[in-house]
């Protein structure tokens, strides 16, 4: 099931075909890997939610998760940085390395990992304060800035790295909830970057927003992916295949399929993958 | 199939409009119901404030008699007062004052009283008894107060206005049947006489009661009973609940909302902060004696057991008006914090409580109003005797406003009282809506719009 990436990437794309170009730059840096999961299960009380998953994430790369809804995707995703252990009764398996370090290892401090993993919601949650706030929050926790200057500079390179800035610098000191869905949205991703983490995990991020704020998103994405490692979780499969480097297909807890984008969509090797991707479940 | 469909159209429209008729008729009924209760309780509303005003409203306005005053070195023979001495210590002059002042005290004020009265009334020489009834005999202390303030007015002429007997103001506001036989009312007769002659020539007059807020309660002097007293030991009581419940109730519940894992111990003690928000307050009231003043010795009477009571009774109101509030905050918001990496508790004191403000002060606020007009548990901590002084600390005996009210509504002198009773119901209310306008203000002003 884990498959590491090839050296050059020679492939008809018939689904996206752009995307090729891509996808060959990418590989030519990303050799290191980033994360690695080996045998992850998760439980939620009594149920199982994840049998056992294993793959290797590799630095600066996009890596979507796909499957039908229940299917354990977002399970995983925020097995990366940790957001289980606020659930109640949720219990995880399985070990994580992160660069060279267990994340599970009793000795890490959970905020350290989520400084370095940032995390980004399905629906857009900015804080109910400034554009300004939000950004400086995280920057302000971990102490990133000791002056204010160095503040402002942290979120105005926020802000302009997610595409943002030209659109909010008049007004940092209105509420973020008063920006619409997509704007609140990359407000979310700005506010994620303005720590400087490492890998960014985004969890449906374009599934509460319209057609196009989404194509702004994904325009961010394939930006952001230079200087972030980024695991994308959607269920919108045309999204995968525009903006992921490699997906991974996950079905009933299960991690099915983990091929390069361009393979998944055009020659699956799984039965079940090829099932959901023609459309004949999920 | 679609031609089956169109034919059976027409049915189902008829079985819609005859069952939309009593539909519509069962909706009528319930709204009609739904506005007479409303009318129902705004009618008792509207009844009980009436009610309360009318006989309130004229207690803030008492009869008082204008005199004045020869403050005659005669009568008033006293030492002159007593200077600081150079090689005198502190205590040594604190003590020939109060003697001097002990002094001043045995001089026999009513004479200048007397005196003053013959002046406007020529028999009142020959009837010092029926004289004596027209002033209150507390004012005789504004007397002595005034010249122990400043002893060089012996000699002087002073107008002033004292509060005439309580009888006299029952009399003149025609709160006493003016034909009941004289064995019957509590003014002879000639002194009913005078008291029509002063107000006819204006030297009695109604005028504004400063005395009702600026005195402590008396039963010596009825007419100048006031509510300092019991104001102020509302106040400390007040003062001891939103220093212990408020910090204590929104930790409590912040602990149980954010980070008591659930479990079977959590759900008892769940259960159990709903069941205390339900005792009656009386049995707060015997815990507090039991445990305040038995066991812990605090003084009887003292406004800081009251507010220690109160505290117990209201803790409940905090703690689920708080987790009421934490739980309206959408978790995404904890999540958002989370994800950056801020800990639990940073989550919950940046942003989950910051945002509950409103609700929590809202709730609080309530539980306090409710608490500052609580009387039962009060009687049980000994907080309903008579106390003629305004407490200096919430340490001193001291009465509270309900409680107060509950003391005058039971006073002999129905008449005069009853309209002082709603005078201190209608102060209670004031500070009842002053208390939940704040609240209101407060949740407006801290409100986040999503």
């Amino acid at each position: 099931m884990v498959t590491t990436m090839k050296s050059d990437v020679e492939m008809e794309l018939t689904l996206v075909p752009d995307v090729s170009g891509l996808l060959h730059e990418q590989s030519e840096r990303s050799k290191r890997i980033k994360m690695s999961a080996s045998d992850v299960k998760v439980f939620y009380g009594e149920t199982q939610a994840l049998h056992g998953v294993s793959m290797e994430i590799m630095e600066n790369e996009v890596i979507s998760f796909i499957g039908p809804s229940g299917c354990g995707k977002s399970t995983f995703l925020r097995c990366l940085n940790r957001m289980n252990d606020t659930i109640e009764g949720a219990r995880v398996e399985g070990r994580i390395i992160l660069d060279d370090q267990n994340i599970y290892d009793t000795a890490l401090d959970v905020v350290q990992l989520r400084a370095q993993v940032g995390m980004v919601f399905q629906k857009p949650n900015p804080f109910p304060k400034s554009i300004f706030e939000n950004i400086a929050y995280g920057a302000r926790l971990h102490g990133l800035a000791e002056k204010k200057a160095d503040l402002a500079d942290i979120v105005e390179s926020s802000l302009r790295r997610a595409g943002l800035w030209s659109e909010v610098k008049g007004r940092l000191d209105q509420p973020g909830t008063g920006l619409s869905g997509g704007q609140q949205q990359r407000l979310c991703i700005a506010r994620a970057i303005a720590v400087n983490p490492e890998v960014i995990l985004m969890d449906e991020p374009c599934s509460a927003l319209d057609p196009i704020a989404t194509s702004v998103i994904e325009e961010l994405i394939d930006e952001l992916k230079r200087n972030f490692t980024i695991i994308i979780v959607t269920h919108n499969m045309q999204q995968a295949a525009r903006v992921s480097d490699r997906t991974a297909f996950f079905h009933l807890g299960d991690l099915i399929e983990l091929e390069k984008t361009a393979d998944i969509f055009t020659n699956p090797k799984n039965k079940r993958t090829e099932d959901y991707i023609t459309g004949r479940f999920g | 199939m679609s031609t089956d469909i169109n034919q059976k159209r027409p049915r189902i429209a008829d079985q819609v409009s005859a069952s939309l008729r009593r539909r519509h008729a069962r909706e009528r009924r319930f709204r009609l119901l739904g506005l007479v209760a409303t009318l129902l309780g705004l009618t008792f509303v509207a009844i009980l404030f009436a009610n309360i005003f009318i006989k309130g409203i004229p207690a803030f306005w008492q009869a008082s008699i204008t005199l004045d005053i020869y403050f005659d070195p005669a009568i008033v023979s006293i030492p002159p007062e007593p200077v600081r001495e150079a090689k005198e210590s502190d205590s040594d002059f604190r003590q020939r004052r109060v003697s001097w002042e002990n002094e001043v005290g045995m001089v026999n004020f009513n004479r200048l009283i007397q005196n003053a009265l013959t002046a406007k009334i020529a028999e009142a020489a020959d009837y010092p008894r029926d004289a004596a009834r027209i002033v209150t005999s507390g004012e005789r202390l504004a007397l002595r107060d005034l010249v122990i303030k400043n002893p060089g007015i012996v000699g002087e002429t002073r107008q002033m206005h004292l509060l005439t007997d309580a009888n006299i103001d029952v009399w003149l506001k025609g709160n006493i049947d003016r034909n009941l036989p004289d064995e019957q009312q509590q003014l002879s007769a000639r002194v009913r006489d005078w008291a029509d002659q002063l107000y006819a020539d204006g030297i009695i007059k109604m005028r504004f009661s400063t005395g009702l807020f600026t005195n402590p309660d008396s039963r010596s002097s009825l007419a100048s009973a006031g509510l300092r007293g019991a104001f102020m030991g509302s106040l400390y009581m007040m003062l001891v609940v939103i220093a212990l419940s408020i910090p204590l109730g929104v930790a409590a519940a912040v602990y149980l909302e954010e980070f008591a894992p659930r479990n079977r111990m959590t759900d008892i003690i769940e259960v159990n902060i709903n069941n205390l928000a339900a005792v009656p307050s009386i049995i707060f009231g015997l815990l507090g004696a039991a445990v305040f003043i038995n066991y812990f010795k605090l003084p009887l009477s003292a406004s800081v057991v009251g507010g220690l009571v109160l505290t117990l009774m209201t803790m409940p109101t905090v703690i689920i008006a708080t987790r009421a509030a934490l739980k309206t905050i959408p978790p995404s918001i904890r999540q958002a914090a989370l994800g950056i990496g801020a800990s639990p508790t940073q989550a919950v004191f940046h942003h989950v409580l910051p945002l509950a403000v409103p609700g929590i002060l809202t709730g609080s606020i309530i539980g306090i109003a409710q608490a500052l007009g609580e009387t039962a548990p009060l009687l049980l901590i000994g907080m309903n005797a008579f106390v003629a002084s305004v407490p200096a600390s919430p340490f001193d005996q001291s009465n509270a406003l309900p409680v107060q009210i509950y003391l005058w509504q039971g006073n002999e002198l129905r008449n005069f009282f009853e309209g002082r009773t709603a005078a201190a119901i209608v102060v209670l209310l004031a500070l009842m809506l002053f208390l939940n306008g704040l609240a209101i203000w407060l949740r407006k002003r801290f409100e986040t719009r999503w």
